[in-house]
């Protein structure tokens, strides 16, 4: 490949390929050098190369995940090389490159410098600021560590004290209930059987231990009260805990997450899944620590007893172990199953009740009933694989145990015989080796836990491990004064494989209000997301008085933006918390004054309690428009310094709508404002109008301008007045 | 049978260019299936660059044989939906995970965001999107290899 290259001929970009012309995966290459543009895709033997000249122009496009760079001239296409989207950031330096060089060789004119800062990994331009690339830090792929439960520790270290007490407490008192069979082997050998023979009772010692055996008895029952106390104390906080902390957490991931993520499913995740876990740790786990001690207790003394009696004892163990070892896996995954199952269940239910009008009004109730069956049904197969192998499982070990009580039985009583221990001691020993088995099958059973928490914590690990795909900054930029200038750079973005923006360029002044319009699903709501940060740019830059908003803390920068969303969303609570849901410590005067701005004032008067009317979940209580205007009063309480309204006014009626913008009309001065709207009556203040179509702005200008200019906003605007004009002909017709 | 009243052709630039019966031309139009899982060959448009339909065709076999030729083409051209035959190795089962797979288009490893990336198409077909979204077919999980099976139900 190297002969290709003329001598001191420099590579400055390349792009390796994954597929070849026929979508096949296959490698391949193309590299855009000084002079020229060499490629090889993966099925062609030979190398070519395009020298730079006039006319030739590389363009770039992309289709449900896999993208074309085709070189053209004013004649024909010259060749097409094709790649997925992972190699996306390679592709489009490769395109820049390459349009630089073809600049500077059909001019002749140096090319100057690129930017300074470049992604060392990818080479996409860095955010300034920033150290580490956005888009690469997307990339890193690390699957979480297996060891879930371990990771547990974090939740359980504050409790660390309580739990050291606990674990304490019950091998204490675990303890004190391996006294009373030591307590049998005098009884028997000092006092019973001595008395069989014929010698007087000596109730003195009978006394003794009798009084030992009660003492035993009631140290165990003080003890054993403590530390489930205790415990349970500590598993409510532990649980609680992880549920605040995975909350919390899940709050702060970006709306890319909750886009890919069902509702029911991560409600399962938080409510039932964290609470399985913390009856783990607390009970469980320690249960487990103290299985172990008591085991190896039980075996010191029965080694100490008899030390062939106490290894027959342990012939099962080997068994229970490989046992444990067969069904751990399979309960873990079928744990995983029931778990994702369940979610399908909760899902079922968060999916349709908030839908339950449409349920009603295309009366399927009868289909959701049957979708929630089969979720039932699919949930009962789950649980039916398990229970098989657990119910086998159990038993088995309990046959296990019965097997080794059995053969020590028989040893023992060959050693009675032989006169090697005495009936006091075998009955002792039986009676610990009772404590051993129920130990040993105590702790096998764990298993089963373990495996249900794993698979818990797991799920709850996805979410805790999840990196918001819209990051704080490592090195934050403080806006000190917010004037809310706003500019967009060549911005793209792309939800999932489906390209929404491309090359969005705007400016807008502090203080101006934009008219953002376009026909549905030309991406004007999802620009919006962009400035509001819920998304991070693809490509390009947002900044605000020329900060870049990935440099800004989050949090800091949402609070001098007012937004109302194209379907207001009001949370179950009354009428004033609503409004004051930006500014909790809002005054009431605040609030009335805000509602008053958004003319919501007067139908929340008409309400039964005004402002203190509950609006129902998702302020189902309140009609659209109302909804609307409680949403615009919200906006307006925290005083922000850039406004957008996203078809804020949409659903109130003409004459509403006049009043409110009357209302805005005042509110909007000093704020950078966006307005989107459809009716295009809503924007006759905008400062400016910006139109867009298919994901790139078309046109920008005041209203008097675009008309003249009889482009995108001509057509959109006479369809409008149009429509109006034919509305009016038909009503007078009619009349 | 659809009307022929138009004619498709392919222009040096690789674009597919539309005549309509009122002569108006359209290039870089492409083939669009309607029910791009459910029913692949009923129901497909010709939609120009504006996203604007152009032709409906019933069934792509009601088409001469000329355009239907250039149509076939287009669509294999665009259409990216490699059908996983075997699963060779899975990095984790905890998610992301990277797989290695076996497919009709050749091997090629993929990366699981969630295990809600997998979709069931019906009982036995999947559609798996990696994190590229790029989207990955399994006809009938069925059908698969013991460890692909072994493999992927764990993910489900
Ligand atoms: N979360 C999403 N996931 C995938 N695609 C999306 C998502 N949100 C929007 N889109 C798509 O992006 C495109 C632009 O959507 P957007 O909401 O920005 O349109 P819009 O201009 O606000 O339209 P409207 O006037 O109807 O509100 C649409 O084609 C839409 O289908
Ligand atoms: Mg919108």
């Amino acid at each position: 490949m190297s002969a290709l290259l003329g001598p001191d001929e420099t590579i400055l970009a390349h792009l390796e390929l994954d597929l070849d012309k026929t979508l096949r995966f296959a490698r391949g290459l193309v590299l855009v050098t000084d002079r020229q543009l060499i490629a090889r895709s993966g099925e062609e033997p030979a190398w070519q190369a395009f020298p730079y000249r006039a006319g030739l122009h590389l363009q770039r496009r992309d289709h449900a995940g896999v993208a074309s760079l085709e070189l053209v001239d004013e004649q024909r296409q010259l060749a097409r090389w094709r790649h997925t989207l992972g190699k996306d950031t390679n592709a489009r330096q490769v395109l820049d490159h390459f349009e630089q060089q073809r600049d500077a060789a059909v001019s002749g004119q140096p090319v100057e410098a690129p930017p300074a800062a470049i992604c060392a990994r990818c080479g996409a331009p860095l955010v300034p600021g920033q150290d580490d690339c956005p888009s690469c830090a997307k990339e890193l792929y690390t699957p979480p560590s297996t060891w879930t439960l371990f990771r547990l520790w974090r939740f359980a270290r504050p409790y660390r004290g309580q739990l050291l007490a606990g674990f304490i407490l019950t091998l204490i008192s675990t303890a004190a209930t391996l006294v009373a069979p030591y307590m049998t082997m005098p009884l028997m050998d000092e006092v019973l059987i001595p008395y069989q023979n014929g010698q007087p009772l000596d109730t003195g010692k009978v006394y003794f231990y009798l009084g030992g055996l009660l003492g035993s008895a009631l140290l165990a029952w003080g003890l054993g009260w403590a530390k489930t106390y205790i415990l349970a104390l500590v598993s409510e906080r532990l649980g609680a805990d992880l549920r605040s902390q995975t909350y919390e957490h899940l709050l702060k991931l970006s709306l890319e997450y909750f886009g890919g993520k069902r509702t029911g499913d991560l409600m399962a995740r938080i409510g039932s899944e964290s609470d399985r876990i913390c009856v783990f740790l607390s009970l469980y786990l320690l249960d487990f620590f103290t299985d172990v001690l008591m085991i190896t207790m039980t075996a010191v003394i029965l080694v100490s007893i008899n030390p062939w009696l106490a290894a027959v004892t342990l012939i099962p163990l080997p068994f229970i172990v490989w046992l444990i070892h067969v069904v751990r896996d399979k309960l873990r995954h079928g744990f995983e199953q029931i778990d994702r199952v369940w979610s399908g269940v909760t899902s079922v239910l968060a999916d349709t009740i908030p839908g339950i009008r449409v349920v009603k009004a295309f009366a399927q109730e009868k289909r959701e009933t049957s979708r929630f069956k089969d979720a039932n049904q699919r949930n009962l197969e789950a649980n039916d694989r398990v229970n098989r192998l657990w119910s086998l499982f159990s038993p088995t070990i309990t046959l296990l145990t019965e097997v080794g009580l059995l053969i020590v039985w028989g040893l023992g009583i060959w050693l009675v015989t032989k006169n090697q221990v005495t009936v006091g001691t075998l009955a002792a020993f039986l009676a610990y080796i009772g404590r051993f088995y129920t130990r040993l099958d105590s702790m096998s059973r764990i298993v089963s836990h373990t495996q249900k928490a794993a698979s818990g914590a797991k799920r709850i690990f996805d979410i805790l491990d999840h990196v918001s795909s819209v990051p704080e900054p490592v090195k934050p930029q403080h806006l000190t004064k917010v004037e809310g200038g706003i500019t967009v750079e060549r911005v793209g973005f792309r939800y999932g494989n489906r390209t929404v923006l491309r090359g969005v360029d705007l400016k807008i002044n502090p203080g101006e209000m934009i008219g953002l319009v376009g026909h549905s699903g030309s991406g004007k709501s999802t620009l919006v997301n962009l400035i509001c940060r819920f998304y991070d740019v693809g490509e390009g830059a947002i900044c605000i008085d020329g900060v870049d908003v990935r440099n800004i803390p989050v949090s800091e920068y949402r609070k001098h933006i007012g937004l109302v969303l194209q379907e207001p969303f009001l949370f179950f609570g009354t009428i004033a918390e609503n409004i004051a849901y930006g500014k909790p410590d809002a005054s009431r005067e605040e609030i009335v004054a805000a509602a008053r701005a958004a003319h919501a004032h007067e139908f929340i008067l008409r309400l039964p309690h005004g402002y203190d009317s509950l609006v129902g979940e998702r302020g189902q209580a309140l009609s659209g428009g109302e909804r609307q205007r409680i949403s615009i009063a919200r906006a307006l309480l925290i005083d922000p310094k850039i406004l957008i309204l996203d078809e804020a006014t949409s659903a109130v009626d003409t004459e509403t709508e006049l009043e409110i913008q009357g209302a805005l009309d005042n509110l909007i001065k000093g704020r950078t404002t966006i307005a989107i709207a459809h009716r295009l009556s809503t924007l006759r203040k905008a400062d400016r109008l910006v139109v867009m179509d298919r994901g790139v702005v078309v046109e920008e200008g005041q209203h008097d301008e675009l008309i003249a200019k009889e482009g995108a906003y001509y057509r959109l605007y006479t369809a409008q007045t149009k429509q109006l004009d034919e509305q009016l002909a038909e009503r007078e017709s009619e009349e | 049978m659809t009307p022929c009243n138009f004619t498709l052709i392919r222009n040096p630039f690789g674009q597919l260019v539309f005549t309509g019966a009122e002569g108006d031309v359209h290039e870089g139009v492409v083939p669009v299936r309607a029910f791009g899982i459910t029913a692949p060959d009923e129901g497909l448009a010709l939609v120009n660059a504006h996203g604007k339909e152009l032709l409906w065709i019933e069934r792509l076999a009601d088409l001469p044989e000329g355009p239907r030729q250039l149509v076939v083409e287009e669509l294999a051209n665009r259409e990216f939906m490699p059908v996983i035959s075997r699963i060779v190795h899975v990095s984790s089962f905890a998610t992301p995970s990277t797989w290695d797979v076996e497919t009709d288009r050749g091997n090629a490893r993929l990366v699981l965001k969630g295990e809600d990336d997998i979709r069931r198409l019906n009982q036995q077909a999947l559609l798996i999107s990696d994190s590229h979204g790029v989207q990955y077919l399994i006809r009938n999980r069925q059908a698969l290899d013991k460890p692909s099976r072994k493999f992927l139900e764990r993910f489900l």
